[in-house]
């Protein structure tokens, strides 16, 4: 680890301030991924901002019928608590799908957005790697790739290549909630629809996200719709638990006399974000539930995926398990 | 522990690149306050000490564990406030508001905690290098209240990695403390 300052912030202003005012700040929140990366210089910020004195760590109603989650809100609190067990019990059970329980209870909502890509090569410092540092290359794409994505990859300039992950577990549930991400700048407040908060590598795979420097996010809103009664979470791992996704699949439905009314489908492991599709998922509007059906949705779901070798498995991981999530959520099989 | 010395190679050997750092950075150590098993320490640490360096080499706490210093498996438990953390991912300068419970500070003035007393009857160790993240993990799942069955327990103790496999045992342990019938 590189040597730093350290400042703890009252409130947000000061925060802002303090980050944009020294050049090589980081915000601090539960530290479980920054000081992680640190530790294997991979982040090497020249001073922290410790946000943990700021006061979004509660979760209240919001005017729409839906839940403001505070940003330093802790994942367990958040998982654990009542309104999100019994209004959204998909974003509850990623929750506690990721990490270990003392990971959780450290872990912050705000930060979990943020985690970086567990791509080893990201960490290793020895091997090239256009997300840590930019147009070197990638050390993935013809390395031992079996963690990575199969789906939106940037695979064809050798200096903008990256075929990473985005390995959250909450936010693939975030995402099938359609939820919305509340960041504070210098310039203000604004709003960012989930699906537009993370991006794909494309030229520029450095960027993990669409935050600007010096934004901080204060809370995720999560809209009055939250599938409590048609739902499911399936995460494929290596072992059973404290293991990172090699696919999941978060799954919520809306079902009104054995038609489909709403349906959305996220997958987590396969891409450099949460990967949704509405026109696959609109495939299921207005159908009777049927295995058939989910079958072609995953297809669809899946269509452009490739593999890079190691990764290739993931493919047929994912069709297999987007069709599971769907009979688990349409309780046309029993949720284990 | 990171000497000056150390610290002064790894600032020379590091790239340049990061021109934002300032030239004279051997920054000003802190006073930093932990209250650690009821009593009030405070100690001169630099910002990126933590909480781990802090109870293992300044204040010779060792009874908490470093297995991995990356969060991935656990001997380095302490509770905060009554919550289980990786002590090896957080700063001292972080959680000086706060109150924490390490292995040393478990047993009270009637002996061993229960959890203690039944790792032993149980054989819940051999090499015993996880026993004490294990211990204080336990503690902090009770505390939480979500283990309801056999299965919550391996699950929710699955952030503490035993490389000696004591896993059966470690569950009989728990499970007595929390007078769940293990048959059932
Ligand atoms: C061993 C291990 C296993 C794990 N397994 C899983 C898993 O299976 N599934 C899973 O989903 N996750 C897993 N995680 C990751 C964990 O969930 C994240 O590390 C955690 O959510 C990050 O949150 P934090 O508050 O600790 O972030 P920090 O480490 O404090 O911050 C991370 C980044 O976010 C920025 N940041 C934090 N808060 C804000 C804010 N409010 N506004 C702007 N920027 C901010 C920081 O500047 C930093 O760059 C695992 C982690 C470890 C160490
Ligand atoms: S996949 Fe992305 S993160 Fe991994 S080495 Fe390639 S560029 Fe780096
Ligand atoms: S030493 Fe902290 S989790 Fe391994
Ligand atoms: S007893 Fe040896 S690691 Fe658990």
């Amino acid at each position: 680890m590189t040597n730093f300052s350290y400042f703890r912030p009252g409130d947000l202003n000061s925060a802002i301030g303090d980050l944009i005012t020294h050049e090589g700040a980081k915000f601090i929140a539960g530290g479980t991924n920054l000081l992680d990366l640190m530790k294997e210089n991979v982040e090497r910020p020249a001073r922290l901002v410790d946000i943990n004195q700021l006061s979004f760590n509660s979760i209240e109603e919001t005017e729409g019928g839906g839940l403001r989650l505070g940003a330093l809100m802790t994942n367990a609190d958040t998982a654990y608590h009542e309104n999100v067990q019994n209004r959204y019990p998909l974003l509850s059970h990623a929750i506690l799908a990721g990490a270990s329980a003392q990971l959780r209870n450290m872990a912050t909502n705000g930060g979990n957005l943020f985690q970086r890509t567990r791509c080893y090569y990201f960490y290793d410092l020895a091997t090239p790697c256009n997300k840590r540092e930019p147009g070197s290359g990638c050390g993935a794409i013809r390395g031992f790739n079996r963690i990575h994505a199969i789906l939106g990859t940037s695979d064809q300039k050798p200096e903008t290549a990256c075929i990473a992950t985005h390995p959250s577990d909450m936010c693939v549930a975030l995402a099938a909630l359609d939820a919305v991400v509340r960041v504070t700048g210098l310039a203000g407040e604004r709003t960012i629809p989930f699906a537009d908060f993370h991006r794909l590598p494309g030229d520029e795979p450095w960027r993990d996200n669409t935050i600007n420097p010096g934004e901080l996010v204060t809370a995720i809103d999560l809209p009055a719709k939250g599938f409590p009664q048609y739902y499911a979470y399936i995460k494929l791992r290596d072992r059973a638990s404290y293991a990172f996704a090699l696919v999941s699949v978060a799954v919520a439905l809306e079902i009104e006399n054995n038609r489909i009314t709403d349906a959305r489908i996220a997958l987590g492991g396969v891409a450099h974000k949460p990967w949704r599709k509405p026109d696959a998922e609109a495939m299921l509007i207005g159908q009777a539930v049927s295995v058939a059906d989910f079958q072609s949705v995953a297809e669809a779901l899946t269509e452009g995926a490739k593999g890079y070798g190691h990764n290739t498995f993931k493919i047929e991981l994912a069709k297999r398990a987007i069709v599971r999530a769907l009979q688990q959520a349409a309780k046309l099989e029993p949720t284990p | 522990m990171v000497s000056i010395l150390g610290i002064l190679t790894m600032q020379t050997t590091l790239s340049p690149e990061s021109g934002v750092r300032p030239k004279n950075t051997l920054p000003e150590k802190n006073t930093v306050t932990l209250t650690i098993n009821g009593s009030v320490h405070q100690l001169e640490l630099a910002p990126w000490t933590t909480l781990l360096d802090a109870l293992r080499e300044y204040l010779h706490l060792t009874g908490t564990k470093k297995g991995c210093d990356h969060g991935q498996c656990g001997a380095c438990t302490v509770l905060v406030d009554g919550k289980r953390i990786n002590s090896c991912l957080t700063l001292a300068v972080m959680k000086q508001d706060t109150e924490i419970l390490t292995i040393e500070g478990l047993a009270g003035e009637n002996g061993l905690h229960p959890l203690q007393t039944a790792f032993i009857e149980h054989d819940a160790y051999q090499c015993g290098y996880c026993t004490p993240g294990q211990i204080c993990s336990a503690v902090g799942m009770i505390n939480e209240g979500h283990a309801k069955t056999t299965d919550d327990i391996r699950e929710l103790m699955s952030g503490n990695i035993c490389r000696c496999g004591a896993y059966p045992h470690i569950v009989d342990a728990i499970e007595e403390v929390m007078q769940l019938d293990s048959n059932a």
